[in-house]
């Protein structure tokens, strides 16, 4: 066994390094978004940016923490783990308390926590232990039905607060499934399911006039059209066995997605979420209304040009024109005070850690460890994805953090040991074999 | 190779490209897509106009003309409007509910977040009251401005007005933005641009509920106004009322001007009207009825406006060119032959001072005729052409038939006729000296302006040469006088032959059976010429030319008095009134005073012959 003082002395430093950046980074931002002349001092703890320096602070305390834990500690717990967090999702439910209309804070004195920020880490320990306990074989209908369920007992108690955005973050893990074994296709189908998904709501709303007053909906159009080439397939592969079914059946499946694409929007989903996607896909145009956030978040962005207004000198995000300047749209604040320049250096920073995190896992010896870089990986990569691209109008609002930028505490905690597990684990990759 | 892990790069792949797309996309709205900068600026930024303050006007004795008084206006910010006691606020500002419900919706249809005017112009007297209850309503909140304030009501024409700008005027110079204000007549147009000043801005950020929150960049982009220049008029306060109370009841002017320096010391266009009256939020209201009231026309200013045939002051142009040209000399003696052309009085073999004096027709009947016809072409015709030229190029010289460069704008020229004129009139060689002899005793085609006459008045003082006579005696701090008028302008006749001429001027106002006996002072040598006007079928008008001390003039004059009979009797009496004011300070006469002060030439019609 080492000297515990050399538990530095393996770890991936460039990943340190980006994370330090970041942190650091994110704090300068906040900083910014919240200043006021009144209120100066980096440590007024009645200013955010005064408590997030207590959140930076404790991390690296965390990630000194997790360093100093045995490795098998983690393969060993991961169930352990993820039942803690199950448990805390329902109490959450039972006993948290109702913020802006979502039940997903435990509140103690002047701090929140936000269990569904440690679900993730608990989720990836679970998924992570479970793929890897299979062996080399991620196949079967079972495997993958179990694999599901880790998934869904969060997703579900999540969706329960109501909290969207947490929940989709779920759907990241399906890279860390590809990278198992999970069909390739998985991928390409989800691709065509989203493509068509927006083209039923685009064409949701239109009519088409057509010769001898005859009107279509857009829908029945889009249904006919693909019949037509279900059609022209057919007649291109006529001798190929089997073709009628296949064609009748995928045809089916796709008719069938249009219309429930349909019923969830207009029966399902309430009416600002469908205000959301249609501002998104440029069906709405409201800047005052439902488009508010992400106008004022471009104009903010936008407004920053080449080199950025200077530190302390945006007065979009400051004068409260962008709406949760400091937790969800932080990166306007980066844009508009760091201009194009800030951007560049935040989004490289992250490409950088999410391409060390790949390299690493892929080196590893014990599935274990890969599999949850992969883990580590998928769900920073959606955070940064889907923060980023709403901000920028390339993404519906969901209210998701950006990972280390974001001010609150519950979140930075949960990726800094969520990473931090990643870094412990391959400064022990020459001792962990399975 | 581990199972799958070519898989990687399809994930890197996607990071990669997902990552490049945020980049090409935050590269388009950061970098090529200017709009949103603007859009930031529209929100975040306002840019508050600060107003400079007018330059005020002053007279020649230090003595306030005009000055600025606080007034303001009432913004209001619609969305910052909550609900309140509606009755209450119309009863505060004195308005009607559908006033308040029509201004109210123009100030939202402007914008909801950004302030516009509610109320203009809001009297200080009345806003101390208005301020004290404004905390009561929500969204409104008043602005400092100016209206200009007049202590004595007096010199209306010669101040003129400001008043909003128009379309017009914004299109014309890009300076000037709406709510702002522009002088529109008299001093204030001349010199708007000296008067103005410049406009300052202050550039304030605001958060997203329009409250402010500071300096933009510390004020970098902050300008200060610059306060208008103040002007120093050459108008005596004191004289201009004086004149303004004399001239009461009637139609006429008088201009009064310092020979040494052509500074307009009173110009008095009647009937006037208060300029206090054309200011804030009553001027267009009163502006109606004082451009309806159409019979007097108080908005017109006769003194460098209205145009009259000069009459028999003209003569004394005639013996004066007459001298310089040689056709006469100060013995020759003309016939008072009434044959020709009617006289008055008891004269009849006049010498050139005694035909001024007697205001002998037939005498500048024949100088005329020396001028016009002067034996140079054997064709008579051309003959006269050859002298009318010569003749109106020295009539010009006296600044008559052009237009004298003061600072009043729109000043007519009047007219001296040319041979051009009568050409047109009556054809190439078709006119000689016996069409146009009218001209000899100011009648005929000449036309004058009071203003030049005045200015007669001042070059005869002089002897000879006269300085543009002008409104302003110096700009701003450094007391800056335009250049242009403190150039001489030489009328290029001798002067030693003005002393006959003074002499009659002379003798007209102190010997007796002089025609203006009543200009007459005790004290004060005062040289004059009557002069009439005939408007048949109404009365004269009365015309009075002159200037006093007879040595070293300070005052040169000239009055006219609108359809109220000969020029001794009212015009002279009246410049008499105003040298002994100017001269003395005071009035020696006031039986004479209420003389002019009751007499009412109003109603032309009752003085019909
Ligand atoms: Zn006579």
């Amino acid at each position: 066994m080492r000297a515990k003082n050399s538990i530095f002395q393996n770890i991936d430093w460039t990943i340190f390094w980006v994370f330090t950046a970041l942190v650091l980074m994110g704090w300068i931002n906040i900083y910014a978004a919240t200043y006021s002349e009144e209120h100066q001092s980096i440590f007024d703890m009645s200013m955010s940016y005064g408590k997030q320096l207590i959140w930076i602070v404790t991390s690296y305390v965390l990630v000194w923490v997790v360093l100093m834990l045995d490795p098998r500690f983690f393969s060993r717990l991961a169930y352990p783990i993820y039942g803690v967090c199950m448990a805390l999702l329902v109490g959450v439910l039972l006993f948290g308390t109702e913020i802006k209309g979502a039940k997903s804070w435990f509140t103690f004195g002047g701090f929140s926590f936000q269990p569904s920020e440690l679900a993730k880490y608990g989720t990836a320990l679970a998924l992570t232990y479970y793929l890897s306990s299979l062996g080399k074989k991620f196949q079967g209908i079972i495997v993958r039905i179990k694999a599901f369920i880790i998934l869904l007992i969060p997703a579900a108690l999540i969706l329960l607060q109501p909290d969207t955005g947490s929940v989709l973050v779920y759907a990241s893990f399906i890279f860390v499934m590809y990278r198992e074994g999970l069909s390739g296709n998985i991928l390409l189908i989800g691709l065509g399911a989203a493509v068509l998904f927006v083209l039923a709501l685009l064409l949701n709303y239109t009519t088409f006039n057509l010769p001898f007053d005859f009107e279509i909906s857009g829908q029945t159009l889009m249904i006919s059209v693909i019949g037509l080439i279900c059609l022209m397939i057919h007649q291109l592969f006529k001798r190929v066995k089997g073709i009628k079914i296949l064609i009748i059946l995928v045809f089916g499946v796709i008719s069938g997605y249009v219309y429930g694409v349909n019923y969830l929007f207009n029966d399902v989903l309430q009416e600002h979420q469908q205000s959301r996607i249609n501002e998104l896909l440029g069906i709405e145009h409201d800047p005052t209304g439902a488009g508010y956030n992400v106008h004022q978040s471009m104009i903010a962005i936008g407004s920053g040009g080449v080199f950025g207004k200077g530190f302390l000198q945006g007065t979009q995000t400051k004068f409260n024109f962008v709406p949760e300047q400091s937790t969800d749209f932080i990166f306007c604040t980066v844009g508009e005070e760091w201009g194009y320049f800030g951007s560049l250096v935040v989004i490289v920073l992250f490409l950088v850690l999410l391409f060390r995190i790949i390299i690493i896992a892929e080196r590893q010896r014990s599935t274990f460890s890969r599999v949850y870089g992969y883990c580590v990986a998928s769900i920073f990569f959606f955070h940064l994805a889907i923060n980023v691209g709403m901000t920028i109008g390339l993404a519906p609002v969901i209210g998701i953090p950006l990972p280390f930028f974001s001010y609150g505490g519950s979140s930075l905690w949960a990726f800094t040991i969520l990473l931090f597990t990643f870094v412990k684990m391959d400064s022990e990759r020459m001792h962990i074999l399975s | 190779m581990k199972p799958f892990e070519d898989r990687k790069f399809v994930i890197l792949g996607i990071f990669l490209v997902i990552g490049l797309i945020f980049l090409g996309r935050l590269f388009f709205i950061q970098v090529v897509d200017d709009s949103y900068q603007l859009s930031a600026n529209n929100q975040a930024l306002r840019s508050i106009t600060q107003y400079p303050v007018r330059g005020l006007i002053y007279d020649r004795k230090g003595q306030l003309l005009v000055y600025n008084e606080a007034a303001y206006d009432l913004m209001v910010v619609p969305s910052k409007v909550n609900d309140f006691d509606t009755a209450a606020f119309c009863n505060l500002l004195q308005i009607t509910d559908s006033v308040f419900e029509t201004k109210i919706s123009k100030a939202r249809k402007y914008s909801r977040y950004r302030p516009s005017v509610f109320q203009k112009q809001i009297p200080a007297s009345d806003w101390a009251l208005i301020s004290e209850r404004l905390y009561k309503f929500n969204g409104f909140y008043g602005e400092k401005r100016t209206l200009r304030k007049y202590p004595k009501a007096t010199s209306a024409h010669i101040l003129g007005y400001i008043s909003e700008v128009g379309g017009s005027d914004i299109e014309k110079d890009n300076y000037y933005k709406s709510g702002d204000y522009i002088g529109k007549r008299g001093l204030e147009k001349e010199y708007e641009s000296v008067l103005r000043g410049v406009r300052g801005k202050k550039v304030l950020m605001v958060d997203v509920h329009n409250r402010v929150k500071g300096s933009y960049r510390s004020g970098l982009y902050d300008t200060l106004p610059i306060a208008g220049k103040n002007l120093v008029s050459s108008i005596d306060r004191d004289l201009q009322a004086y004149g303004e109370k004399l001239m009461q009841g009637k139609r006429g002017s008088i201009v009064a001007i310092e020979p040494a320096t052509g500074e307009i010391l009173a110009m008095v266009s009647a009937p006037s009207y208060d300029p206090n009256l054309l200011v804030g939020r009553p001027r267009s209201k009163n502006y109606k009825v004082l451009q309806q009231n159409d019979s007097l026309n108080p908005l017109f200013n006769r003194t460098i406006n209205a145009m009259y045939r000069p009459g028999s002051i003209f003569k004394i142009v005639q013996s004066l060119i007459a001298l310089d040209e040689g056709v006469i000399k100060e013995e020759t003696r003309f016939k008072c032959n009434r044959s020709i052309i009617g006289c008055h009085g008891s004269h009849t073999n006049d010498d050139l001072v005694g035909a001024i004096q007697h205001s002998c027709n037939p005498y500048f009947y024949q100088v005329y005729k020396r001028l016009i016809q002067r034996g140079e072409k054997s064709n008579i015709f051309k003959d006269a052409n050859l002298g009318l030229n010569r003749w109106q190029e020295r009539v010009k010289k006296f600044g008559f038939g052009v237009r004298l460069e003061t600072d009043l704008p729109g000043l007519k020229k009047g007219l001296v006729p040319d041979p051009a004129f009568y050409n047109r009139w009556y054809g190439e060689n078709r006119w000689a000296f016996s069409t146009i002899y009218s001209n000899s005793i100011g009648e005929g085609e000449l036309q004058v302006v009071p203003i030049q006459m005045a200015n007669l008045a001042a070059t005869i003082a002089n002897k000879g040469y006269y300085y543009q006579p002008h409104l302003v005696k110096s700009i701003g701090e450094d007391s800056v006088k335009r250049p242009e008028f403190t150039e001489r302008v030489d009328t290029e006749v001798d002067s030693s032959f003005f002393n006959p001429v003074i002499e009659a001027m002379y003798k007209v106002v102190n010997e007796t059976g002089g025609t203006a006996r009543r200009a007459r002072i005790d004290s004060i040598v005062v040289c004059g010429k009557t002069g009439t006007v005939q408007n048949d079928p109404w009365p004269d008008h009365s015309v009075f030319m002159a200037f006093a001390p007879m040595k070293n003039p300070k005052i040169a004059i000239a009055v006219y008095v609108e359809y109220s009979d000969f020029g001794g009797t009212w015009a002279a009496p009246i410049s008499s009134l105003m040298i002994e004011q100017y001269l003395t300070g005071e009035t020696t006469r006031p039986d004479k005073e209420k003389r002019i002060t009751d007499a009412q030439f109003l109603d032309i019609y009752e003085g019909k012959k």
